[in-house]
Order: C-alpha cells, then sequence, then structure tokens
C-alpha cells in the first residue's frame, strides 16, 4: 500500500469515527427532551404501559386538550401561567439588561479605585442560593405588599440576572477600541450620543446574548418563584408543573404537554438569537 | 447649597447597587441576625432571643451537615470535571463540522432551555425503576432482566443527579468553549502546521491555552450553580434515599422549612456559602491568569 492510499484510508476512517461519535452524543442530548415531547401526545396507558411501548400506536392531543379544559377534568390555569411567565421574565429581562449595560459600561470604560472587589462583590451576590433568599425575601415581601405580585417577581430576577449581565456586557464594551467613541465626540457627538450612534450598535449582538441567558434563567427559575407566589395571580409556569403532582402520583401526560408549552418560547427566542450568541459570546469572553 | 458631582462611573453602578443591596443583602442581613437566634417559623416571638453563637457550634458539630458538605464537594468536582471534558470533546466534534454547523449548535443547545425542576421531573420519570425509560431500554436490549431501582439505591442515585446536572449543562461548556475555538487566530495554526507539529502538539500548545479563559468563565459560572444545586435534587430524591444524597441545600431547605428551625438553618447557610466565596475567587483568580497568558488582562 502507498503512502497515498494509507493516508486516504486513514482521512476516511477518522471523518466517519468523527460522524458516529457526533450522533451519539447529539442523540444523548436530544432523546430525553424528545421523549418528554413525544409522551405529551400518547395516551396515558402507553407511557406507563410495560413491556414498553417504543412505537407510538396513537397519538392524539388529549392531554393538552385536559391541560386547557376545565378545572374539574385535569385543567390548569394554564394560559394565566404563561402570561404570568411572559410578563416576568420580558420585563425583568429588559430591567436587566438597562442595568447591566450601565453597570458593564462602568467597569469597562471607567477607572476607579477597588474595581476589581466590586464587581467579585456584585458577582458573589448570584453565589447565594434562592433556598437561602427565600424566607428573609418573603418576610421582606410581606412587609412591602410585593407577595404574589408580578412586580416582586420582576424585582428579584432583575437582582438575579444584572451581576451576570453586567459581567458579560462589560466583556463586550471592552472589545470595542476607545478610539471609536472618541473619533465621534470630536466630531461633536455629546458622550450620551456616541455611546448610542457608536458604541451601542457595535455591542448590540453582545447585548442580545446577555438578554437571552437573562430570559432563560427567568423563565425557568422555581424555588424563589414558589415561595413568592400564591395564587394564579403571580404564578409561573415553573411553579404550575406543580400542579400535575399530588402526594402520591404524578400525571405525566399532562406535565409533558405543559412541559413542552414552556420550552417552545425558549427555543424560539435561542433560535432567532444563536446566531448573534457565539459571535457575542466571542467577544464577552475573551477581552472580559 | 453647592450640587455634590459624583462621579460618572458611580452613577451608573448606582442602579445595580441599589437593587443588588435591596434585594440580595437586606434579606442576607436579616437572615445573618436570624442565624444567632432560635428562630422558628412556628414561634415567631423566638426571633428576638439572642443565643449567640450556639447555632454555628452545633452546625460544627453536625455529622449529617458535615456529610452533605462533603457531597457537595463530591458533586461539585465529578459535575463540573465531566461536563467540561464532555463540553470540550462535543466542541471539537461540532467545530469539525464543515455544513450544517448552524442547526447541531441550535441543538446542542437543547437542554439549556430546560428548566432544572423539568430536568428533575424528566430525569425522575426516566430512571423511574418501573416504567423508566433507562429500565425500559435495557430490557429490551436483554442487558438486564431485573428493574433496575436507580433512584432507591443510595448509590445509583447520586449517578442519576450527576447524569441529570451533566446532560442539562455540558451545552453550557461545549457553546463557550466552541465561542473560544471560533476567536482562535489562524496564524499560530497555521505556522504549527509548518513547523510540523502533530495534531495533539498543535492542540495541546495553541489551541489549549487560547480556550482557557472561557473554560474559566463557564468553571465559575456553574461552580456557583452547581453549589447550589437545589432543584433537580429535590425534585428526584429529595435528599433520600435515607440522605444519602443529600446536599447542603436540600438539607438547609428541609431544617428551614420541614423542620421549622430557621436559625439553624441559616447557620449552615452561612457556613455553606464560604464555599461559593471560594470557588469564586478562586475561578476568578485563574482566569486573570490564563488571560495574562495570553496578554489580555486589564
Amino acid at each position: 500500500m502507498d503512502i497515498n492510499q494509507k493516508h486516504r484510508l486513514q482521512g476516511l476512517l477518522l471523518g466517519s469515527l468523527h460522524k458516529i461519535t457526533l450522533f451519539l452524543a447529539m442523540s444523548i442530548i436530544c432523546i430525553p427532551g424528545l421523549w418528554i415531547v413525544l409522551n405529551s401526545f400518547r395516551p396515558t396507558v402507553e407511557i406507563m404501559a410495560k413491556p414498553p411501548v417504543w412505537i407510538p400506536n396513537e397519538l392524539n392531543l388529549d392531554h393538552y386538550r385536559a391541560m386547557f379544559g376545565a378545572a374539574g377534568e385535569g385543567g390548569v390555569p394554564v394560559v394565566q401561567y404563561f402570561t404570568n411567565s411572559l410578563i416576568i421574565s420580558v420585563t425583568s429581562t429588559l430591567i436587566a439588561i438597562l442595568v447591566g449595560m450601565a453597570g458593564g459600561y462602568a467597569f469597562a470604560r471607567f477607572k476607579f479605585k477597588g474595581k476589581t472587589w466590586i464587581f467579585i462583590g456584585l458577582m458573589l451576590t448570584r453565589a447565594v442560593p434562592g433556598v437561602a433568599l427565600s424566607l428573609p425575601l418573603f418576610i421582606v415581601m410581606a412587609k412591602t405588599g410585593l407577595i404574589d405580585t408580578h412586580i416582586g417577581l420582576i424585582i428579584v430576577y432583575v437582582a438575579m440576572n444584572v451581576p451576570f449581565t453586567i459581567w458579560l456586557i462589560d466583556g463586550f464594551f471592552r472589545q470595542i477600541p476607545h478610539e471609536l467613541a472618541e473619533a465621534a465626540e470630536i466630531d461633536g457627538c455629546t458622550r450620551w450620543q456616541a455611546f448610542w450612534r457608536v458604541e451601542f450598535p457595535v455591542a448590540r449582538a453582545g447585548i442580545a446574548s446577555a438578554g437571552i441567558f437573562a430570559f432563560l434563567t427567568s423563565w425557568n427559575e422555581y424555588a424563589l418563584a414558589s415561595q413568592l407566589t400564591r395564587s394564579t395571580f403571580s404564578k409561573t409556569m415553573p411553579v404550575g408543573l406543580r400542579d400535575f403532582t399530588s402526594e402520591f402520583t404524578i400525571n405525566w401526560g399532562g406535565m409533558c404537554a405543559l412541559a413542552v408549552l414552556m420550552i417552545i418560547p425558549a427555543l424560539i427566542l435561542t433560535f432567532i438569537v444563536q446566531k448573534h450568541l457565539i459571535a457575542g459570546l466571542t467577544f464577552g469572553g475573551v477581552k472580559g | 447649597m453647592p450640587r455634590i458631582k459624583l462621579p460618572t462611573w458611580f452613577v451608573l453602578l448606582l442602579p445595580a447597587i441599589i437593587i443588588l443591596a435591596s434585594v440580595v443583602l437586606v434579606p442576607l442581613l436579616l437572615s445573618l441576625y436570624s442565624s444567632f437566634t432560635p428562630y422558628r417559623l412556628t414561634r415567631p416571638e423566638t426571633l428576638w432571643k439572642w443565643i449567640g453563637t450556639y447555632n454555628y457550634q452545633k452546625a460544627m458539630g453536625d455529622w449529617n451537615f458535615w456529610v452533605a458538605f462533603g457531597r457537595t464537594i463530591l458533586l461539585l468536582t465529578v459535575a463540573l470535571n465531566l461536563e467540561m471534558i464532555l463540553g470540550l470533546g462535543l466542541a471539537l466534534l461540532v467545530n469539525r463540522v464543515t455544513y450544517g454547523q448552524r442547526a447541531l449548535r441550535t441543538f446542542m443547545m437543547f437542554p439549556m432551555m430546560f428548566s432544572p425542576i423539568l430536568v428533575g421531573f424528566q430525569f425522575k420519570f426516566i430512571f423511574n425503576d418501573n416504567v423508566g425509560l433507562v429500565n425500559s431500554a435495557l430490557q429490551s436490549l436483554g442487558l438486564s432482566d431485573t428493574a433496575i431501582p436507580w433512584l432507591v439505591d443510595g448509590k445509583l442515585a447520586f449517578f442519576a443527579i450527576v447524569f441529570a446536572e451533566t446532560w442539562m449543562s455540558t451545552s453550557v461548556f461545549a457553546i463557550l468553549i466552541l465561542a473560544g475555538l471560533y476567536a482562535i487566530p489562524s496564524d499560530p495554526m497555521e505556522a504549527a502546521k509548518v513547523d510540523g507539529c502533530t495534531p495533539w502538539q498543535t492542540f495541546r500548545h495553541i489551541t489549549l491555552p487560547f480556550i482557557m479563559p472561557f473554560i474559566y468563565i463557564a468553571l465559575a459560572i456553574r461552580s456557583l450553580d452547581v453549589a447550589r444545586a437545589y432543584d433537580i435534587v429535590q425534585i428526584m430524591t429529595n435528599g433520600g434515599p435515607a440522605r444519602r444524597t443529600e446536599l447542603l441545600w436540600t438539607l438547609i431547605g428541609r431544617t428551614g422549612y420541614v423542620d421549622a428551625k430557621m436559625g439553624y438553618a441559616n447557620a449552615m447557610g452561612y457556613i455553606s456559602i464560604i464555599l461559593a466565596v471560594f470557588f469564586t475567587v478562586y475561578f476568578f483568580n485563574k482566569l486573570n491568569a490564563a488571560r495574562s497568558e495570553l496578554g489580555m488582562a486589564g
């Protein structure tokens, strides 16, 4: 066998090995989720069947119909949960981005005393577990009448996301050369104008990716939401999942249906933003 | 009256400081105070009784607390290392793909969209000893003829939790490392090729140093999240069977809310937060060191 042939064979072997490994990895990543999606369309008998039914005989929308149905027939106030989740997540994400932009800009563009320590201090607030915060927060919120309101959860989620948005956005602003804004100021822009016209558009991709992390965090948060919400007026989807559990049994089909409803917005948003995501993270990571 | 002029950086940071102080700091001070009292949820008046460091001494001598402490560190070490290695592998695999990469990246991020509580329920179902996916698959393939009690046996339950945790978060590492791979300039790669480096040498001396900052960012973020792991464990095993998967925060949550011993729970919480402080400062230093090696610190 001559050397060319040997190389070609080696390349072919490595190529197929690469494809097989990638396929296996992606299967492990996707199958648990797809199993949930599949189960949401199958009758409960089939989900719980033993021996297992691998290829579904029947697909229907029963679980969805029940979920949207009346309270007595397994229905849960899912539309209300969805609306609550959407209002709370979107509002808190927008505020977290604004606050994070101000903070990130300060860290990236200004020199001041104790910068590292203020930065670490802000990061550490993310280290505090929800369980540790939930009771004192509950007491504070009860005193201010914010229990079971959208505003209460929004404030909490902003606080949860701000350290992270500051960290990422700080990185994106550092990536933009000083000279760019300075040139704009020489041309007669105020600092404010220079920021909006020059620096903001460049950092936009990065800010979008900070936004999606913030959105996913508040969309998926459970521990604090379960403490600070009482009724359908403010309960979010992750808390709503609990409606399908009773003391001894879990309604798997219904839960899967709600789970699918929970994943869809996250999936759509990630798909739209993910093009920017890699570009954004590249900047934020290296120079942050 | 002269107007006080605050420095711009301070004004810009003010919203962040105000919101973090009011939402995190005030409650934390409240719970710090309560950790010096015998506060019980069922008897609110106990909040006003000062007992000094009694709760802390009790936690120091509490065997269950230290077991949960050790297990949390074990979970941190095992899960973080696994996620890092698998995430690196996945990123390298995806990076080699020439077309359809965007779709692959979206698939890859699939687990990131799952709420931790949903991941908990999902794997509780998948590892169910009776009708779960894992047992069904093993039995259909003839690899096992009895039902394996994944979530009932202590060791297997810990494995199941590590699996769920790793499944959920490997993609966080993969996406950050992939971003790092995209950021590597092409010149040193070409130089290495000209100099006749083996693929392993190129990876070891060029690729790896470049992606180290990304790995440390992911490690820093994830170490904080795993150290406060609660949702998944609470749903899958709730610390059971017989405390075999008890982690710090399931123990603290139970002590605080089920046993209603809030003061004691808060004292344990404060000892645990030290762990998070340690990891944050450690990874922050590592990150800065990795950056200065690349001349990107500052």
